[in-house]
Formats: C-alpha cells, structure tokens, sequence
C-alpha cells in the first residue's frame, strides 16, 4: 500500500501551528516514515497536486484566497483545519469589528488604497469550503495534533472533547482566575488543552472556540459573584471569537 | 556567458511567510531584479485599538510563530514604558533567560533545518535524514532542549502564558533551574558539533560582499551583547551616541514600496540589515568565550559584510544565549527565587518596546486612555527592515553572478534570501499561488 499524501498548506497566519509540527522533534521522524509529505513550502522545495489529506493553517481574508482554498478542497480528500485562525478565525477576526477602509488607512496613511493592499473580512476556512476535521488552539497541542493524525491513517474518527476548559481545569486543581479577579473563559470554551493557560496563572482567552452548547447563563451567575459585567466578558471573548455565537 | 535569463520563484520555499523573485535578462542586459513582498496583510496595528493594556500581549504574540516570545517581550516592554509599571531584577533574569530559548530555538531551525539543506544540496531536510542521520538527530536534539526552555520559562514554546505587564505569572522552581542548566551543560557539545557539521560545507556559502549599514540593540550598563536591553545603533553610527528606543521611528523611517505589502525602512544610506550579523558587527567584542570560539573557527571578523555569514553569526549566537544562560541560573539560584506579585494600576501614556528577535531589531509602541485602554499602536518588523537590503544585495548580486547561468543564479538568490531568516508573515500573507499543473 503506497503511503498517505499529506500536504501543509498555510494563509494568513503567524505559521505557529506549522512550527508546532516541527517541535514534534524527533517524533516528525516517525510520521515521515508512514506519511509521504508530498507539500510544505515552509520546509521543503517540493510541490504536488493531489493530497490524501490537506492541512490548512490560517484564516482566509482575501477573494484570491478563497479561489486557492477551493481549489485546495479539489485536489483534497481530507482537508483538516489547524489551529484557530484556520477553525475559528482567530485573532484575525479582530479586524472585522471596524470598517475595512479605516484599518487600511489606519495601518497604511496616504498609501492605503494601493491595490496590492486589499484585504476583505476575515473567514475560518469551513466559512468558505467544507472542512473534515478541525484540530483546535493557537497554537495547536503537538499530542492532540499527533492523536488526530493517527486516528486519521487508521482511518477512525478522532473524538474531540465538548466539554468546558473548567473541567481539565478543576482536574489540575487550580484555583479560579476569577478568584483573582480575571475574566477567565473557562466556562465556555472548549477543552483539549489541559487547561495549559490557567495552569501558568494566566485566564484562559478562548483560543480553542466555544463548547457546542456553552452554558452562558451560569457564565452569567458566576460574573454577578465576582461583580463583573457583561460588558467585561464580551471584550475577553472578542480576542478570538470576534462576530461569533454565542451572543450575549 | 548567458545572454537571457528569466527567473520567476513565486512562494519562495524553506522561509517563514512568502516572497518572489524576479529576474529578467536580455541580451546581457538586466531589465528587472526584484524581490517582491506581496503578501496580504493582518493589519495588527488597527486590530488592537480598543483592547485593554493586560491583552496586546495575547494578541500581537500572534504577528508571529517563531518569534512569539520576542513579539510578547517587546510589547510587554512597551506596555509597562507607557504605564509607568516596575519590573523586579528577578523578573528582569527571568525574562532574558526566556528570550535566549527563542534565540536558539529560532536559529538551530534556521540554520539546521531551512539552510542547510542548500549547503548539502537537498530540497529539504527529510532526504538528508538516512544521509546523515547523527547530524540531523543532534540537530533536533538541540532545537529540543530550547522548546523545552522555553516550556519552562515561558509555559509553552509558542505563544507565551507567563508574561504579564510587571512580570511573570508562574516562575520556574529552583529544582527546574538546576535541571535546565544540567541540559544546557550537556547541549554545548552538541552546538560545537552542529558548527563542525556546517563548517565543513561553509564553502558553499557563496563569497559575496556589499557593504551596508548594520543595526542593533546596544547596551552599556553593563556592558552586554544584549538582545533586551540598551538603545538603538548602527555601523554608520560613527561616534555618534545611541538613539534611545522611544525614539525608534527616526531610525526605521518606514515607507511603502510599490513591490511590498511589508513597509520598508532607510537611516543613513537607502538601506540597512538587522540580524545576528548585524549585532555581531555592532558587538562581537561583548560576545562570551564560546561563542567568540565559534567566530574564530569561521574566521568571521566584525565588519563582515557578507549576507551570507548571517547564518554563521546565528551558531555565534547559539554558543552565546547556552553559556550566557549557564552563568545567569547560577546567579539566580544564588539569589534565590521568591514568589512576586504584580499589581498594576492602569493610566494613560504611551510607551515603547524593543527587543531582538532571532532575526533582528524589533519595535513596538502603544498608547493608552486612562482606563488602560490601547487607542494607537506602531509595531515595525525586523524582516520588513531588511527587505530594501535585500533588494539592494540583488542589485549587486546578479551582475556578480549571472554568467553562472541560470539555475544557479536562481539557487544563489535563494539562499541570500534565506540567510536573512526572513519571517514575511510578521505583519502580512500572501495568496497568488499558482498551482503546479
């Protein structure tokens, strides 16, 4: 049996996810050998145009995007979102809460209407093709990354956690960022990710996106404990979930 | 001699982010030479516009990957500058001890993993593995123990946790300190083969001169090869005092390029480079024993002005940040780690910061209201620095190297690009792809 095509496609990111497969160390020797890594401009010269499985890193922002990840979706048998910027849009979805002409002026000045300098709002990848499987965070966890990819080449469904942060959370028996006072999103977010930031006394800010049903009215009870407003938890929630459910 | 030569390397590979090269030549006459930036931007600058002073840090780490710690530092930096916020000694150690793990990080990736597959002639690392598989394994080993590094000092090797305007959140225990630098002790060999690997294919490096400005981060008090802290200086500097980092936007004198959706920048001359050879130029003398032993087994001088000894002044580095951080937990744990509390109260200011990433100068500036909230920022890129001058090294370079005939002028180009360590998505991305028919 000839081994799985696997091709690392990215768009507007930081490329932090594609790094995260290179901190594999030496572990990246292992998937090379079951896996022909037949793309990945980031570290080889090497192009292709048929994948077994496509992984895109990050958000699609511009129409000549939109024409590249269709046809990525084409040639892809499986196409794996990576990280939030591809999942949910990320950090880049920041720029959809202002007018687009403004950010250009604001970054640009005089020269912001040169055209090599369009942008469009910011879309997770499954805003503009299907998407298959989507291995959250920013970046993404190597182990959860590793875990998908194996239940992927054995050809089995990879179960994703949709249960809150909180849970991992408690399990590590940390004390509450709201404790402390923080606005920590906890609550709503999905887990997966050991509760890496509360664990380094750092709020979790919601890299992972929301759980299927958050349950925003005990978000609410507990922000009326700690005399927090609603206010207060929609500027946390916009770092990553900008223009996204679950309204509040 | 070739008479014609048509270059087009669209989604130049093995960098961070996306560039092209162009090249045409007609009848021995060269009609364009250009390195184009075209990639999209994500507009940071106007994203963070009415966040909160405790999160520019969780945003602009994402400009990018691999120099995340160094975006969080210089941000960080510039939020405690704008609201006036202390930072302990203890933290300050603890900072520096985490900026070194990037530096190692970034430039054993660089070097062992994107470069020298050109230098043993291969597309990629991956054919190089059943070729030279001690190498590449001591290779990985090193890029592990600096992941690893910053795990522990910074929560993960990318995208930090632990910092926070007035210092960290979570500090490492004694015990983890001793145990990294045990790691670190055991990682010098390692650095000493990987220069040996290299050094026997540095001829490949082609010889290539053209002399530029070179400008870094210098510091005086104490004197230090410093990547944290210290004011701005140049090679054309001559005598002329340092330009304070607050003032950082009379050095970079950014403008937009028709070719670049990256601005440019220009001091003294219309051009200038940031980077590891750009520090050594400004402060090899300060470098430690090791890695002035390093220098000294590639011949590298200060006033090198070959790009291509970029890569050689980044295994200088590596032998730097490892035995620079060996003395700096030995002052540590004789100190003493005590656990701090941050307490800020926010204010309106605007304020500075400026660090060296792996690949050079960084600066971010922010202002605040008085509730902490950010209303401006400024953040100028180290590779968007280099980008005229390497438009420029091409001027010089194909003329230098065009009757090596096509392929290899194309190769060579590459590789100068690549010596730069280029991180394009600092800032911007790009999209036109054309697809492999």
């Amino acid at each position: 049996m000839s081994k799985p095509r696997v091709a690392i496609f990215d768009f507007a990111c930081c490329e932090g996810c594609q790094l995260q497969i290179v901190n594999l160390e030496e572990e990246i020797l292992d998937l090379i050998g079951v896996v022909d890594v037949v793309e990945w401009r980031e570290a080889m010269s090497e192009q292709s145009q048929e994948y077994d499985i496509a992984l895109i890193e990050g958000s699609i922002t511009r129409p000549e995007d939109e024409e590249r990840i269709k046809e990525i979706r084409k040639r892809a048998k499986i196409l794996v979102a990576l990280g939030a910027c591809a999942t949910i849009g990320g950090v880049n979805k920041l720029k959809n809460n202002f007018d687009l002409d403004e950010v250009k002026t604001c970054v640009y000045g005089q020269d912001a209407g040169m055209p090599h300098l369009a942008t469009g709002m910011t879309k997770a990848v499954d805003e503009v093709v299907p998407v298959d499987f989507k291995i959250h965070g920013c970046p993404i966890d190597r182990k959860e990354f590793t875990y998908v990819v194996r239940c992927l080449l054995m050809g089995k469904t990879p179960v994703i956690p949709d249960y809150p942060v909180c849970v991992e959370c408690k399990a590590k028996e940390n004390v509450c960022r709201w404790e402390y006072n923080e606005v920590c999103l906890g609550p709503i977010i999905r887990a997966g990710c050991g509760a890496r930031c509360p664990s380094t006394n750092f709020r979790c800010f919601g890299c992972r996106g929301y759980v299927e049903n958050p349950n925003v009215e005990a978000a609410k009870e507990v922000m009326d404990k700690y005399g927090l407003t609603i206010d207060d938890l929609k500027q946390k929630m916009e770092l990553f979930g900008s223009k996204q459910e679950p309204t509040i | 001699m070739s008479k014609n030569i048509n270059i087009h390397v669209h989604h130049l590979t093995r960098v961070e982010g996306h560039g092209n090269i162009v090249v045409n030549v007609t009848d021995g006459t060269i009609e364009k030479c250009e390195w184009q930036v075209p990639e999209a931007p994500r507009f940071f600058e106007a994203m963070v516009r009415g966040r909160r002073w405790d999160d520019i840090q969780t945003i602009v780490s994402r400009i990018c990957g691999i120099c995340s710690i160094t975006h969080s530092l210089a941000s960080t930096k510039a939020v405690e500058d704008a609201l006036d916020i202390e930072v302990s000694e203890q933290a300050d150690t603890l900072r520096i001890l985490m900026h070194y793990s990037e530096q190692l990080q970034s430039h054993v990736l660089h070097v062992g993993y994107l470069v020298a597959p050109d230098l043993f002639t291969a597309p990629s690392v991956v054919p190089l593995v059943p070729k030279a598989p001690d190498a590449v394994k001591t290779i990985i080993r090193a890029h592990r123990v600096a992941n690893q590094w910053s795990d522990l000092l910074a929560g993960r090797t990318t995208h930090p946790t632990t910092l926070k305007p007035g210092g960290l959140t979570k500090i490492p225990t004694e015990k983890e300190l001793r145990q990294l630098q045990e790691t670190l002790k055991a990682t010098v060999n390692d650095l000493v083969t990987i220069c040996e690997v290299v050094l026997s294919v540095a001829d490949k490096l082609p010889n290539f001169t053209r002399d530029t400005e070179y400008i870094s981060l210098k510091q005086d008090n104490p004197p230090t090869y410093t990547f944290y802290h210290g004011d701005i200086t140049s090679t054309d500097c001559n005598g002329d005092g340092p330009v304070h980092i607050r003032d950082w936007e009379k050095v970079a004198n950014e403008y937009v390029s028709p070719q670049s959706t990256a601005k440019w920048t220009r001091w003294h001359r219309d051009a200038y480079a940031v980077g590891a050879l750009a520090r050594f130029n400004n402060n090899a003398d300060l470098l430690s024993p090791l890695g002035k032993k390093v220098a000294d087994m590639f011949g590298l001088k200060k006033g090198n002005c070959n790009p291509f000894m970029n890569n050689i002044a980044q295994l200088v580095e590596c032998a730097h940040v490892v035995e620079t951080s060996i003395e700096m937990i030995d002052r540590l744990l004789t100190n003493g780690l005590k656990e701090e509390k941050i307490s800020v109260t926010p204010k309106a200011g605007r304020g500075s910061g400026c660090v060296e990433a792996p690949r050079g100068i960084l600066f971010h500036t922010y202002e605040f209201d008085k509730n902490g909230d950010c209303v401006a920022a400024n953040i100028c890129i180290p590779t968007n620095q280099n980008h005229a001058n390497i438009q420029k090294d091409f001027e010089a370079f194909v003329p230098q190297f065009m009757d090596r005939g096509q392929d290899d002028l194309r190769h060579g180009m590459e590789m100068l690009v690549r010596s730069y360590d280029p991180c394009i998505s600092c800032s911007t991305h790009m999209l036109n792809v054309e697809f492999v028919k």
